[in-house]
């Protein structure tokens, strides 16, 4: 793999650029494999990196039904942040944080984060109280976040009404080392350094069973025919369900839609990321200047990647009563992801009822920020075949033992 | 947008008045069961990616449950019956039979 550098940008502008490589292989599958891992989006991708970097586990397929990086990590609002309630949660949104300030460095490929600051606005006393609550827990788990009052909220977002009539501001939870990143550069940095250490990354392939010989995985049939391995990862996010019941077992997971949107592209107007989760509706502006909006989920199982129309008034309506300015703002885009989720809106990372066959799903609504952090644990947990410190918490068997990390009520709707 | 019909009232009822409730025909264990069936009741789920039965409320209507059939890959509705069934009715079996013949029929 050439290096990018400034010397690189150099030396291809003097030659017409012809002596850029393609970021990754596509290579055909090979008849068997040390470790596969079903589906190539973020949380795929960075399993795969950090069992390479990690562990030093190279024999290693990538799966992917559709195209690499196309489910929810190119469907998301791009926001990172790790203000958690609970301490396996901030655990391992931390550390996803943390690999975020690095992850440029460490894979050679412009992720553009940007640590632009993240406000989840308090409009009521219940939130204020829950928020103060949360910036205490933060502060004993190692998270820096703060408790601002309304002025300075204002002071960070000028743009914003503080004074509305139905649910004025009356402070927020502010982590200054929140904010964003390019979604589609995770993924493809962590194809293009997965390739660079010799794995297969093979896209337009759909799993369409799980082979099993005496309670272990053996391998799975696929659209481009069978592929043996000896360690099976299911990261498939919204589609989880199907996968599971190939490989015979049922998770606590539902399907539904969640929708996003963009608005026409304006001047810079707002530098930090702004959710408002009792009007529910959350805001920041991407580089190219668009408004990027998140709005809510339906309330029903789902697999269409589109969502009911009225989730997108309610949310819109909610951000034009919290940002008045924009109110004829025109709306370029709208999309729905699938989204899986658990019964306590935690994630799952864990072993399985499948002998050697593990899985990474659950996310919810907030998936994205979670990509390396999570990553890095499910690669530990195939590597090892135990779960590690970050992982442990998050077991299929805590719905058995309700043993929960309820993070649906700390973090609100938006996720 | 979802168009459901209320088996009560006979109104054709969009989303916007009602409120969805998930999975129908669970089977609620109680005190003394086994984690195991605790789990299954309160979340295991089926979550397919086809022929779904779920529960439904007419919320800004009579108020009351039922239960509906509906496709969770195409959003087809194939109809709704009273929320007092322990299994889907025949008829209704037999009519998703026969849009989807490939479906394994209510498990």
């Amino acid at each position: 793999m050439r290096r990018y550098s400034v010397f690189a940008i150099a030396r291809e502008a003097l030659r017409y650029h012809s002596g850029w490589d393609r970021a990754w292989r596509s290579p055909t599958p090979k008849a068997s494999y040390d470790a596969i891992i079903i589906g190539a989006g973020g949380h795929g991708l960075a399993t795969a990196y950090y069992l390479g970097k990690n562990y030093g586990i190279t024999n290693v397929a990538v799966i992917e039904k559709g195209w690499l990086g196309g489910g929810n990590t190119g469907r998301n609002t791009t926001i990172i942040r790790s203000n958690y309630l609970q301490d396996p949660s901030a655990a391992i949104y931390e550390k996803a944080r943390s690999l975020y300030e690095t992850m440029s460095q460490d894979l050679n490929y412009n992720i553009m984060f940007s640590p632009r600051g993240v406000i989840m606005l308090a409009q009521t006393h219940h939130e204020v109280r829950g928020y103060l609550r949360t910036a205490h827990a933060n502060a004993l788990q190692g998270v820096e976040t703060q408790y601002i009052n309304a002025a300075r909220v204002k002071e960070l977002v000028p743009i914003i009404n503080i004074d509305g009539p139905r649910y004025p501001v009356l402070g927020g939870l502010y982590q200054p080392r929140g904010g964003t990143a390019r979604h589609d550069a995770v993924a493809w940095g962590y194809a293009r350094a997965c390739s660079d250490m010799g794995m297969d990354i093979i896209q337009q392939c759909e799993v369409t069973g799980v082979r099993s010989e005496g309670g272990r995985v053996v391998g799975v049939d696929t659209t481009k025919g069978y592929i043996g391995t000896k360690k099976l990862g299911i990261v498939v996010a919204g589609h989880s369900g199907q996968v599971a019941d190939m490989a015979g077992f049922r998770l606590p997971v539902e399907a539904v839609a969640l929708q996003a949107l963009v608005s026409e592209p304006i001047k810079p107007c707002m530098d930090v990321v702004v959710m408002a989760n009792t009007v529910h509706g959350y805001m920041s502006q991407s580089d190219k200047g668009e408004m990027v909006i998140g709005g809510g989920t339906d309330g029903f199982n789902n697999y269409t990647q589109r969502g009911s129309f009225h989730h997108i008034e309610e949310t819109l309506r909610a951000l034009v009563e919290t940002f008045p300015m924009i109110s004829r703002l025109k709306m370029l885009r709208q999309w729905g992801g699938i989204v899986d989720m658990t019964g306590d809106r935690s994630p799952l990372i864990s072993k399985t009822p499948l002998g050697n066959c593990f899985i990474n799903c659950g996310w919810g609504t907030g998936g994205f920020k979670a990509i390396p952090g999570s990553g890095w644990a499910m690669a530990e947990l195939m590597a090892k075949g135990e779960p590690g410190p970050l992982a442990a918490a998050f077991s299929i068997d805590r719905f058995k033992e309700g043993r929960f990390i309820d993070e649906s009520v700390a973090a609100g709707v938006a996720h | 947008m979802l168009t459901l019909q209320c088996p009560y009232c006979g109104v054709q009822a969009d989303e916007t008045e009602l409120a969805p409730g998930y999975e129908a025909h669970l089977k609620r264990y109680g005190p003394g069961s086994s984690p195991e069936e605790f789990e299954s009741y309160m979340f295991a789920r089926k979550n397919p990616k086809g022929v779904h039965f779920e529960r439904w409320r007419h919320a800004y209507g009579c108020g009351k449950w039922f239960l509906a059939a509906r496709d969770t890959n195409t959003l087809e509705v194939f109809g709704t019956y009273p929320a007092q069934s322990s299994a889907p009715p025949a008829d209704l079996v037999a009519k998703i039979k026969l849009k989807r013949p490939e479906w394994e029929g209510y498990k």
